[in-house]
């Protein structure tokens, strides 16, 4: 019981990233790869902002940090022209120093002692049940922020920007714009999930990012093959369940021995890899399955 | 309306695959002008579409819309007053967005100031715009573009483009990959709009009896250059076989192309 309540808590918060992925790869349509290091950005802004004394301004500060990040990927992807994939990497990369600087170059600072926002709901409601409300309600409110910011004009640019670029420009509308604005949207989510994730378990660590972009796909294919693909607001909140399937079945699948903790990234990989590829897969037996129909006929 | 002062683009500069586009192109348009231009392949039509549009940036000349001199102006800055529609139906839309989403998007730029896309008069507006396609689409806004005919989704982008009253509408053998019938319905739908709205078109189609047929002026254009233009009487009195004939002595070849010769 405590694993699967430890496992929906964790669900919820790296739900948050999962939606940020969802925005840039789903609705966007960018190999956004500055995920990585977005995610240590947002932990390690947590982890010095509460070590001042302000664990709320923390989570605000890890948002807005995150944003940066992601401007700083659609300029390079927009004015520079650089390749999406290229830009994410170069970011990616340049946080990783950003962040060692941030930690004053610690590749780890602890928080034990200081105050989190999940210290300071255990003292209004005690017992696990405080973080796990904590929890739902940021990630509930994450999900209704970005249904209504899609409803906009400004959002629906940002969809229509993923789906036909030419056809935004065409309406009069800058499309760098609106990669900026869903870059930022995008890594502003994936540091806010970084921020929580640092109050949960108490730490920051440089590395903790690494793989974070596969993590956050995975989630929201999990979340597709429960839901199927249908409008952003459905799109959001598939996200955000696929995570959570993704921590519980991953929390079990440990648990059992199934496989050890440190297969969980090629785990990830080969979720993701089989997600994507079986379209393609069962085109191959259907079209082999003609084949031999149609053999078969001719033998006749 | 337009005024297009010794244009030329060339592409390709200065290496082997340098091709001359646009040759000192001039043109004058007045205010509702119905201007058709033919033309055989690659004699850059759709090139002098694409300067005008902003695709890019041309060589030399300059480029006059109503008063404004729009040379340098980025191509999202000039959409604001010209429509585009392209040959290829998948071009002009957002297929994953419904049809009511792709009207409010284009009309986002003259739509006045409200936070949400979708709202009760823009709807009621673009209900009545699809209605008068008469193609039934004004009871599926809510269906995704992606699961349109072809005939239809260029219904919806014509609608699109003229949705925010441009000064000029750029027609690139809009009806081109339609079937013959959808064509004809197509042609009429962008001649009713035109007509209400009094919007200044240049229309590029293959079909040289529909270029004589439709709106007041017809331009042929070659290697990049305007050959002919006609307009008026000069222009109510030319057959088909004459411009054929027009253009093989002025340019000592035939006007080859299988789509002209079946029209
Ligand atoms: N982006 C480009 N780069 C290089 N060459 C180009 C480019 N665009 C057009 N051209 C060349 O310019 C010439 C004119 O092309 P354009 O597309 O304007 O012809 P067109 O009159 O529209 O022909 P069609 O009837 O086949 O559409 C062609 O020789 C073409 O190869
Ligand atoms: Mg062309």
């Amino acid at each position: 019981m405590t694993l699967l309540i430890g496992s929906i808590q964790l669900g919820l918060l790296y739900a948050v990233m999962a939606l940020g992925v969802y925005i840039t790869f789903r609705i966007l349509n960018l190999p956004d790869l500055t995920v990585d290091g977005s995610f240590s950005l947002g932990m390690a802004c947590a982890a010095w902002v509460t070590l001042s004394g302000h664990p709320v301004l923390a989570l605000f500060a890890a948002g807005f940090a995150g944003a940066l990040a992601g401007c700083v990927t659609a300029l390079l992807q927009t004015k520079f022209r650089i390749h999406p994939i290229l830009s994410g990497i170069l970011v990616m990369t340049g946080l990783y120093t950003v962040n060692l600087g941030i930690m004053g170059g610690k590749s780890n600072l602890s928080l034990v002692g200081g105050s989190t926002i999940f210290s300071l709901i255990e003292g209004l409601v005690p017992g696990s049940g405080g973080k796990t409300l904590l929890s739902l309600i940021l990630c509930s409110l994450m999900i209704l922020l970005l249904g209504v910011a899609f409803k906009t004009r400004t959002g629906l640019a940002i969809r229509a920007t993923g789906d036909n670029e030419e056809m935004v420009r065409s309406s009069s509308i800058n499309a760098d714009i609106p990669k900026f604005i869903g870059l930022a949207m995008g890594n502003a989510c994936v540091a806010l999930s970084g921020a929580l994730i640092c109050h949960y378990q108490m730490f920051s660590d440089v590395s903790s990012g690494s793989g974070m972009v596969v993590i956050g796909l995975a989630s929201v294919i999990i979340g597709e093959a429960i839901f199927g693909r249908r409008s952003v607001t459905v799109g959001l909140l598939s996200a955000a369940v696929g995570s959570v399937a993704y921590r519980i079945i991953i929390a079990f699948a440990l648990k059992i021995d199934l496989f050890p903790a440190y297969a969980l990234k090629l785990i990830s990989a080969v979720i993701v890899v089989v997600a994507l590829s079986l379209p393609s897969i069962k085109a191959g037996f259907k079209q082999r399955k003609m084949r031999r129909e149609a053999t078969n006929q001719s033998e006749l | 309306m337009l005024e297009l002062i010794k244009i030329s683009k060339t592409f390709n500069p200065g290496t082997v695959n340098e091709k001359r586009a646009l040759n000192k192109v001039s043109l004058h348009l007045d205010p509702g002008d119905f201007v058709t231009i033919i033309g055989s392949n690659g004699a850059g039509k759709s090139t002098l579409f694409n300067a005008i549009c902003g695709s890019f940036y041309i060589d030399s000349g300059s480029i006059l819309l109503g008063k404004r001199n729009i040379t340098a102006m980025p191509d999202y800055k000039r959409a604001y007053d010209i429509g585009r529609l392209m040959q290829d139906p998948m071009k002009g839309t957002a297929p994953s967005m419904t049809i009511e989403e792709n009207l409010a998007l284009a009309y986002t730029r003259k739509a006045s100031r409200s936070l949400f896309a979708l709202n009760k008069t823009d709807s009621e507006y673009f209900r009545e715009l699809l209605a008068s396609l008469d193609l039934g689409l004004e009871d599926r806004m809510k269906t995704k573009v992606g699961n349109l005919s072809g005939g239809q989704r260029q219904a919806v982008t014509l609608l699109m483009c003229t949705i925010a009253e441009p000064k000029l509408l750029l027609l690139d053998e809009h009806t081109a990959a339609l079937d013959p019938a959808t064509q004809q319905k197509i042609l009429k739908i962008t001649m009713d709009i035109v007509s209400e709205a009094r919007i200044t078109t240049m229309m590029i189609t293959h079909d040289i009896k529909t270029a004589l047929l439709l709106g007041n002026r017809t331009i042929m254009m070659d290697e990049g250059e305007i050959i002919l233009d006609i307009k008026g009487e000069e222009r109510k009195g030319m057959t088909v076989e004459e411009l054929l004939t027009y253009y093989s002595k002025e340019r000592k070849k035939q006007l080859l192309d299988d789509r002209i010769l079946l029209a």
